[in-house]
């Protein structure tokens, strides 16, 4: 192991090493802290300059409270999950086919499409913003949730097929073989053998991209507009010019923003890291 | 028998005999579609774009080069000054940002032992990653605040004034929003090599040891050379990472002040779509540069990804 542990080393460096370990978190954590302590403030401490100091009176119910009865914040969020949701099962379920077909067989142009996948999946989103946001509008889905999970299923099956070829990949090939030998048709060895050792790959890719999707910010502004379809992203900007400098509210309305896919995340830890560092090791 | 019922069995053996040829084809078919409809076409109808005059609702108007001649400053013409300001930003980013890969290299060190509470610690060191960058970006903006906000409070300890605040000044802007962008991608980085650093050969730790290396020397000459798949995909993220930077942008300083703080994407977001009108054939224009500066990146990148998978078979 590298560094050597600290169990091997003095008493002295151990102690010091236990000590400073939540000092290093604090300091590291510390903006997201401050706007915790900001969030439970009355308005107040804000007029009379006392922002880094502590609250002078304890204001959780009543700030969070009127993030949630007092603003279009309720269906922002809601936007969020009907437009993550789908995503996450379109995404998954079209990567898990492409990956099948391009992890299993061997044929002519494999490679090539597996690559076009990994290419059109490092483009510069503005690349794609104008023909999107016209072919939306076309297709009459400008400013509707349907409009830009349609885009980010697309999009993200280029990383999940990434994701989920390399993990069929790895399956041991003998399973399909010995199905083949059997008469088992194509696509009942997909259903039956390959789908259900795939769980991992979809538990880690649902997690990774409901967090994506979920922070997406840029199409967001681009195809929707106003509370009927923006997600929280969008609308935390919204939020904000309604409650303009009233930083106990903004960050109220932030951290509600943001506690879904840290939830997800705490929830799925395992899950999440295995997908993220897809590769990383050999 | 009727054609109309021997048709479909007809088909069936067909299929039958040919089914592993077709399958990963039928499989393959919705998600290439899809992912040609809304990636693959847009790409090249941005080119074309590009080459026209175009306020995204009436006729589009051919004019060969125009756009570019405009932005690059090409024949007689300057070099659009916002376009200027914007490529030099990404210059900023794409170097400073790579310092997010020996930080969190460093934060992966100092996290990699095992005593109780670790997996605590690690998961909360990553914790800014998971958040939108949306919400960092607020959290940063109002630690810069000028006079109230804690960063300025922190500097006037040193006897330090930044005027207008760290967003306010057009000499610190950029840095402060690429500091905040640091802040994510560093957790990203250090949860790589974490994934990495518990892959290491305990062998070859043992034997550098015995060969009397430690320290630095261990680190450079054995554990970095097998970190190296972790800093290959840190390296990709980084980069591809910096040249996307939008939302921090947009939600931070909005480009200002005084356009200081745009980047080539959130120049091509507001030309294309914003209170100064629609110029959609221009912001694809600047589209089309940004994805030829990604594309060395990404040319690479796949080259390097080529290769491993040639090696692999």
């Amino acid at each position: 192991m590298f560094p050597t542990p600290i169990q091997q080393r003095s008493h002295a460096s151990q102690f010091s090493y236990q000590v400073f370990l939540p000092i290093a978190l604090i300091l590291w954590l510390l903006p997201l802290i401050a706007v915790m302590i900001f969030s439970i403030k009355p308005d107040g401490d804000f007029v009379k300059g006392n922002f880094w100091g502590l609250p002078s009176s304890f204001e959780f119910f009543n700030n969070y409270g009127r993030v949630f009865f007092a603003s279009d914040m309720p269906q922002y969020l809601l936007n969020s999950v009907f437009i993550t949701v789908p995503t996450v099962i379109g995404a998954v379920a079209l990567s898990s086919m492409t990956g099948f077909a391009l992890g299993v067989y061997k044929f002519r142009g494999n490679l090539l499409i597996f690559f076009m996948f990994i290419a059109g999946n490092f483009v510069p989103f503005q690349i794609l913003m104008v023909p999107v946001r016209d072919l939306t509008v076309n297709l009459n889905l400008y400013d509707t949730k349907l409009g830009l999970i349609l885009f980010h299923i697309a999009f993200q099956t280029g990383f999940c097929t990434l994701f989920m070829r390399n993990f069929i990949r790895a399956l041991p090939y003998s399973l399909i073989e010995a199905a083949r030998v059997e008469g088992v048709a194509e696509w009942k060895i997909f259903v039956y053998v390959v789908l259900p050792l795939m769980k991992p790959a979809i538990a880690a890719l649902s997690v990774l991209i409901f967090t994506f999707i979920w922070n997406d910010y840029f199409w967001a502004i681009v195809l929707t507009q106003g509370p009927d379809a923006q997600p929280v992203t969008a609308g935390i900007t919204a939020f904000n010019s309604q409650y303009r400098a009233a930083y106990h509210m903004m960050s109220a309305g932030s951290i509600v923003a943001a506690i879904p896919p840290v939830f997800m995340f705490f929830l799925m830890q395992k899950h999440f890291i295995a997908g993220l560092t897809l590769g990383a090791v050999k | 028998m009727s054609p109309a019922l021997t048709e479909p069995s007809k088909f069936k053996s067909w299929y039958r005999k040919n089914d592993i040829a077709i399958t990963p084809w039928l499989f393959l078919l919705p998600a290439v579609l899809f992912f040609a409809t809304y990636v693959i076409v847009p790409i090249g109808q941005s080119f074309w774009i590009s080459f026209h005059m175009w306020d995204g609702l009436g006729e589009k108007t051919f004019v060969g080069m125009d756009n570019y001649e405009r932005l690059l400053g090409l024949g007689d013409q300057k070099m659009d000054r916002k376009f200027e300001t914007s490529f030099w930003n990404n210059i900023k980013w794409l170097l400073l940002y790579l310092l997010a890969i020996p930080m969190g290299l460093f934060i992966a060190l100092f996290l990699n032992q095992t005593v109780t509470g670790i997996r605590l610690y690690k998961s909360l060191f990553f914790f800014p990653f998971v958040i939108s960058q949306v919400v960092v970006g607020l959290v940063f903006s109002w630690f810069y605040l000028p006079n109230d906000g804690l960063f300025d409070v922190m500097m006037s300890w040193f006897g330090i004034d930044i005027r207008g605040g760290v967003l306010g000044n057009p000499k610190t802007a950029t840095y402060g929003i690429i500091a905040a962008g640091l802040w994510p991608q560093t957790a990203y980085c250090m949860i790589l090599y974490l994934t990495g650093l518990n892959s290491v050969d305990p062998e070859q730790v043992e034997a550098g040891r015995l060969d009397g290396a430690k320290g630095f020397r261990m680190l450079w000459y054995v554990i970095l050379p097998q970190l190296r798949p972790a800093t290959f995909i840190a390296f990709v993220v980084t980069i591809i990472g910096a040249l996307r930077s939008f939302d921090f942008i947009a939600v931070m300083t909005n480009g200002g002040p005084f356009g200081s703080t745009r980047v080539l994407s959130f120049f091509m977001f507001e030309e294309s779509l914003s209170e100064f009108g629609f110029r959609m054939g221009y912001g694809a224009a600047i589209a089309v540069v940004l994805f030829f500066i990604m594309l060395g990146f990404i040319a690479y990148f796949l080259y390097q990804m080529w290769r491993d998978e040639k090696e692999g078979r």
